[in-house]
């Protein structure tokens, strides 16, 4: 049996609170840990089989028309057993959610890096040095790669004009008016992108690192030009994502090619320089950010307005203004974006996209205003807290923003901080503190989820990923919970394409979508027991494996003595994304010490304090966050993906030249939960916390750094130089 | 890359006889590995050199002979260079990680590439990589490149921070010949700049082999090695400097100071240490100290900011060094 349900309304019966099995909300081990630790968790690129044939991508050179002119002598070449050219090949990964075959075709590179045939070999060696001998031909075009270089899109449906800016800056009392910019930046999740496909004639199966099985099924079927039902997609195990792995890549497609024309297993791992080219990067982004505010430092007006790239032929462009439709009150709004279509590799979601950027550029901005106004940065948010969305009038589902900011200056001790720069000194190093507000929309996508209940214990099955966020641990302990099992007669079974279609991991989303498809699904089985003894399923108890209606008790392994209970659980998003603004809110708080001498930033401290609903597992959600929090110190003192200014190329595709923070760029996190339950959020009460950590944490450093030194750094990342160009002298 | 034959020899000769045109001697392999996966370097075959027992560290006179093959781990965790010379230390412990520390060797170290990513990059010319090629680097990417001893033909950065302390010692490099005979050359002579052939970047002939690098007596004073980087860890120097001070009756006795992040070569100029030498410390004095050290520098687009840092931290470092 099905229990469908549409989120049309609040849910304010909290049910989870009358629970006793006393697992949901718990700080409970992650089941998958171990597997991991011990190495028994395979991924992708350790699928085994005796004849495995290797697949090693070839990139473009240069941007134009590709030819391979030795071709048939690499063919040739010891090993090799075919050297593909095919026109289903993709040109970069598919968009999330895309659901179809992104771009295709091998004639004509895009961009650098873009793959333009796959050499397979007996061995990867083989297959490698083969993919290094062909020779590839590029007729150059003369195409764009700068997002200056171009006149830019301007979407109407992405601006919005309310009351009149220019009137309300020129009448502040104080203002604001500065750009800022972030670079282009990638995922580099550890695992790099990576395929094994097996074809038997009639049905692909293709074991892959992927976030959205659903959706990479059907982009998968299109692309090679198959039927979805005879494509099978595995990914129970995935090493990071961070969005870069939502639609199916270059490896996917090509793997399944090559499969199907030898009739071997294949296996094509992203080296990982083509990992920083292949798939979608986070778009570098001008941000005209403007605030004009009263005398107390209330905003009359508030703009921000964003210049953005990708290529030509995608979709999809990097909301930057996203957060700022809702983060504050101000009558006066203009908000905008502009695309510039240039031949840089492939912009796609990246952990957060749009606030991740957006909010952090405009945090700093709103340190700028607390600065010139006077006031303290805390109070300045909340004197600015909408009382409804901005734009919309809608009501706000929940809102603990002013909790998280006020619980998290207390825990962080704010309150002794210095309000001017340049007050604390430690020999050579200047130490501050700085705060910034954390803002991300919450969404809900169609999912759903089954859950077999034998003599033995409980099931959950679904195509939902876990990609390192915990999927395994909060199903889990959602059905135990509900079931009134230990967790260890709970077993969860994701990422395979014949379970029923989860959420996929993307958004934050997969905790509120698939969690609450099994949450239904346990519903629908706690129903069925209800019949069985003979009661509502409100007055069922279930704990330990017994079941308790008044005094009628039997243990869940003598009702289901000869039939297994199967729930099948679906949701989908339905009115209440029309009635209320639903969204995550945040704090951070950080305190860095910068050398006076060469401008290097260190973190000495960081804490954030969130409001994401109720928290099915404190441990897994606090590791989202640190996880967030580190992105955030990446964002605002190290990352930077480099493009050539002639061809657009990644200059530094490598993670020795692509600085991502290492251990000792990380220091002691503090995170802190705001106590909330939106209603609005599904019977679970529970908002996405993956994403959260990450918007507006980098804010909190630059505004730190201002603090302790005085350099106000609206480019990204604070590299050493860039601080120190700033340094007042 | 390329297939390659492997051999392993036990004793110097067999390492010299094994080494024929094409070949290449691989200690650690931190670098050389990476080089030869992008098809960078294609080597014939790999003579490996750690079983010839180079990997010790033994008095040298009043000094130290380290073997070819200790490890940087090793080399910065031994007490002798701890006590002595503890700018070598401190240099080690700022290159890399600890995971390629533990592999990384002392004579592999001198002879790591440059991390110019043009260089690694065989879709573009470099003039390191093929000479005449033409050096892709110059109009690109310019940050993590050279302003000292750079020509037209290559702007690469020699990036040790090892070589960089040896070279504030006066460490000299032991070498073998392929007919075995055994010869010294001062760290001062051992690195050329790029000129017209970025491609040979030290002045070893074919087939020889570097079986040490000896360390002259204990200088003593006031020792330091401080790197500036764009990341706490495993990030190359911005800018760095090994610094050597004795200070006698409040004037600077004696001084040497080595660069990195700076030049093509681990970067040492006398005439900035004429300069210190016999005098009393003072900021304008450092200053000075810093105009002569930048005076023929090249501070092509991006890299402006070299001079700002490497003055600043020159200055730093003095100051400290000398109070």
């Amino acid at each position: 049996m099905t229990f469908d349900l549409k989120i049309d309304e609040p849910h304010p019966d909290h049910r989870a609170d009358g629970l006793t099995q006393s697992v949901l909300g718990h700080d409970n081990d992650r089941p998958d840990g171990w597997l991991k630790v011990a190495g028994s968790a395979t991924y992708a690129a350790e699928e085994q089989a005796d004849d495995m044939l290797h697949g090693f991508l070839v990139r473009a050179p240069k941007v134009g028309a590709v030819s391979c002119p030795n071709l048939e002598q690499v063919r040739a070449m010891h090993g090799v057993r075919s050297v593909l050219r095919d026109r289903r090949m993709i040109r970069n990964a598919a968009q999330g959610t895309a659901n179809e075959a992104p771009v295709q075709g091998v004639d004509q590179a895009a961009y650098v890096g873009q793959p333009i045939a796959l050499v397979v070999a007996d061995s990867f060696e083989q297959a490698r040095h083969a993919a290094q001998a062909l020779v590839v031909s590029v007729e150059e075009d003369d195409v764009p790669v700068l997002p200056d270089a171009v006149e830019p899109e301007e979407p109407e449906d992405k601006k919005t004009e309310i009351g009149d800016l220019d009137r309300a800056m020129s009448e502040a009392a104080f203002r604001i008016d500065a750009v800022y910019t972030t670079p282009s930046m990638v995922s580099a999740a550890m695992e790099p992108h990576a395929a094994t496909a097996h074809w038997d004639g009639e049905t692909l199966t293709l074991r892959g690192s992927l976030q959205m099985l659903k959706f990479n099924r059907n982009e998968l079927a299109d692309s090679v030009g198959l039927d979805p039902a005879n494509v099978r997609v595995l990914a129970p195990y995935v090493g990071g994502g961070f969005g870069s792995k939502l639609g199916i890549s270059a490896d996917c497609v090509a793997a399944a090619l090559a499969a199907m024309e030898l009739g071997q297993p294949v296996r094509v791992v992203q080296h990982r320089r083509n990992v920083f080219e292949v798939n979608t990067r986070r778009s570098e982004t001008r941000q005209h950010i403007r605030l004009a505010a009263d005398a107390e430092g209330r905003l009359t007006g508030l703009g921000h307005e964003a210049l953005v790239s990708n290529l030509p032929d995608e979709e999809f462009s990097e909301p930057v203004i996203q957060g700022s439709h809702f983060a504050y009150a101000a009558a006066n709004r203009t908000l905008g974006m502009k695309i510039a279509r240039i031949h840089r590799s492939a912009a796609g979601s990246v952990r957060a996209p749009g606030e991740s950027v957006g909010v952090t550029a405009f945090e700093v901005a709103m340190d700028e205003l607390a600065q010139a106004a006077g006031v303290d940065p805390v109070d300045l948010r909340v004197r600015n807290i909408p009382e409804k969305d901005p734009e919309s009038g809608k009501p706000f589902s929940s809102h603990r923003l002013e909790a998280a900011l006020r619980q998290g200056a207390d825990a962080f001790g704010w309150s002794h901080r210095h309000a001017t720069p340049r007050q604390q000194r430690e020999g050579e190093w200047w130490i501050g503190t700085g705060m910034a507000a954390a803002f991300r929309v919450n969404m809900v996508i169609e999912a759903e989820a089954r859950i077999n209940l034998t003599r033995d214990g409980a099931t959950v099955m679904s195509d939902m990923t876990d990609i390192g966020t915990g999927s395994y641990a909060i199903f889990g302990q959602i059905a135990a919970e509900l079931l009134g099992l230990p967790l260890d007669r709970v077993e969860v079974q994701l990422g395979d394409t014949r379970f029923p279609p989860g959420s996929g991991s993307g958004g934050s989303f997969g905790a509120a979508s698939t969690g609450t498809a099994v949450w239904l699904a346990g519903m629908e089985i706690r129903k069925q027991i209800a019949d069985r003894l003979g009661c509502s399923e409100a007055e069922l108890t279930l704990q330990d494996g017994m079941a308790t209606y008044a005094n009628k008790r039997a243990s869940l392994r003598d009702l289901l003595s000869h039939e297994p209970i199967t729930g099948h659980g679906h949701v989908e998003p339905g009115e209440a994304a029309e009635k209320v603004r639903q969204a995550t809110f945040g704090a951070h708080f950080a305190e860095v010490a910068v050398s006076d001498v060469t401008g290097e930033v260190r973190v000495r401290r960081m804490l954030g304090s969130f409001a994401a609903g109720r928290i099915l597992n404190p441990r897994t959600a606090r590791s989202q966050c640190h996880g967030g929090m580190t992105w955030g110190i990446g964002m605002a003192l190290t990352e930077e993906l480099t493009h050539d200014r002639r061809d657009g190329h990644a200059v530094n595709r490598d993670l020795a030249g692509y600085h991502l923070p290492v251990n000792a760029d990380v220091p002691p996190f503090e995170v802190h939960f705001v106590e909330e339950l939106d209603d609005w959020a599904g019977p679970t009460q529970a908002k996405g916390i993956g994403e959260l950590g990450i918007c507006g944490a980098g804010a909190s450093i630059l505004n730190a750094v201002y603090n302790a030194c005085g350099a106000r750094v609206r480019d990204m990342p604070a590299t050493p130089d860039r601080v120190l160009a700033a340094l007042p002298s | 890359m390329r297939p390659f034959d492997y051999q392993r020899p036990d004793t110097l000769s067999g390492a010299h006889g094994a080494a024929r045109d094409g070949a290449t001697f691989i200690a650690g392999g931190t670098n050389l590995i990476d080089l030869m996966k992008l098809e960078v370097m294609a080597p014939d075959t790999l003579v490996d050199i750690s079983r010839l027992g180079l990997d010790r560290i033994e008095p040298h006179g009043d000094g130290l002979h380290v073997g070819a093959t200790v490890t940087n781990s090793d080399l910065a965790a031994d007490l002798r260079i701890r006590r002595d010379y503890p700018v070598l230390a401190r240099a080690l412990l700022a290159g890399a990680s600890g995971q390629l520390r533990n592999k990384a060797t002392t004579g592999g170290n001198l002879l790591q590439r440059t991390r110019c990513p043009y260089f690694y990059d065989t879709a573009t010319p470099c003039n390191k990589r093929r000479p005449g090629s033409g050096c892709a680097a110059f109009g690109g990417e310019m940050r993590n490149h050279a302003v000292l001893g750079t020509s037209e033909h290559c702007l690469a950065l020699h990036p040790s921070d090892m070589a960089v302390a040896m070279r504030a010692l006066d460490a000299t490099v032991e070498l073998e010949g392929a007919d075995g005979t055994r010869r010294e050359t001062a760290l001062d002579d051992f690195y050329r700049l790029p000129g017209d052939r970025p491609d040979r970047e030290t002045t070893l002939s074919a087939g020889d082999l570097i079986t040490g690098v000896i360390l002259p007596a204990p200088f003593g004073g006031r020792q330091t090695y401080r790197k500036v980087r764009d990341r706490a860890s495993y990030a190359f120097a911005l800018v760095s400097v090994a610094a050597t001070v004795r200070m006698e009756n409040d004037l600077i006795s004696n001084v040497a100071l080595a660069f990195g992040g700076i030049g093509t070569r681990p970067w040492r100029d006398h005439d900035v240490e004429d300069l210190l030498t016999g005098e009393a410390p003072t900021t304008a004095l450092f200053e000075k100290a810093g105009d002569i050290l930048m005076k023929d520098a090249v501070l092509r687009e991006g890299l402006e900011f070299k001079d700002t840092l490497v003055r600043r931290l020159l200055t730093a470092t003095l100051t400290e060094m000398t109070q």
